[in-house]
């Protein structure tokens, strides 16, 4: 659905190489809009079976994405969370990758 | 007699197993349930299935889920025999009575608050075919945007 981590690795680009010149690209970073996808897609229950609405919120190390980056909201990042554990409990979806 | 609760059972069985041995063990679970007056509502067998990592020495597992109305004495048991079965590798039960009644609340409060709005608005209070996606309180922008 959206691209995150172009977006994210070049801000940790910007970060190490100063302010030089990075101004127009931040502008682009900051200017996506963000909406929680349940919220936008109303589904109210999270469901820990279903990797495929998961997957979008696991980057490559299979870490839980943070809110600031997928746009979720507050009650459904939490209601995220619970649900990756368990899949993550029935190897549905990995702890770590590498 | 305690409370009744709903919850959700997975549990993955080693690919060794024969679809016997699968059966067989359902029909052990049913017969707990049994016992402990409970009721077995759904069974879904999603067959042999890859593991995200690997549990012991597997690769693979066949996942089971059932959906299970009964006791926390019930679960309690299951859960015990659950672990002492070598040919169960990982097993998770979860209640899910409460969330799925509140996502049923916020699913029927959305609707009346949409059908209220839409009244509100003189049209009628389900959206008719042929008015697009998205509800009537949403942005057009967004619309288009899922559309695409």
């Amino acid at each position: 659905m959206r691209e995150e981590r172009g977006g994210r690795g070049g801000r940790d680009k910007d970060k190490k190489d100063g302010k030089g010149g990075d101004a127009p690209r931040r502008g682009g970073f900051f200017r996506r809009r963000r909406v929680c996808k349940f919220c936008a897609e109303k589904i109210d229950y999270v469901n820990y079976k279903d990797v495929r609405l998961l997957a979008p919120f696991l980057p490559e190390r299979g870490k839980i994405q943070p809110r600031r980056i997928s746009g979720t909201c507050a009650l459904h990042q939490r209601k995220l969370q619970v649900a990756i554990k368990r899949a993550r409990q029935l190897a549905l979806i990995p702890y770590v990758t590498d | 007699m305690s409370t009744s609760r709903q919850y959700e059972l997975v549990y993955i069985v080693t690919p060794e197993a024969t679809e016997q041995d699968v059966a067989d063990l359902h029909t052990q679970i049913e017969q707990i349930i049994q016992r402990y007056h409970g009721t077995l509502d759904k069974t879904e067998n999603w067959g042999r299935r890859k593991l995200a990592y690997e549990i012991g020495k597997h690769r693979e597992g066949t996942y089971v889920v059932e959906t299970i109305t009964g006791s926390g004495e019930l679960m309690k048991e299951i859960d015990r025999r659950l672990r002492v079965l070598d040919s169960v590798i990982r097993h998770l039960a979860v209640r899910v009575d409460e969330d799925l009644q509140k996502a049923e609340r916020t699913r029927s409060a959305r609707q009346e608050n949409s059908a209220r709005r839409r009244v509100a608005r003189g049209l009628p209070a389900e959206r008719q075919p042929g008015e697009g996606r998205g509800d009537a309180d949403q942005m057009d922008d967004m619309e288009a945007e899922v559309s695409r």
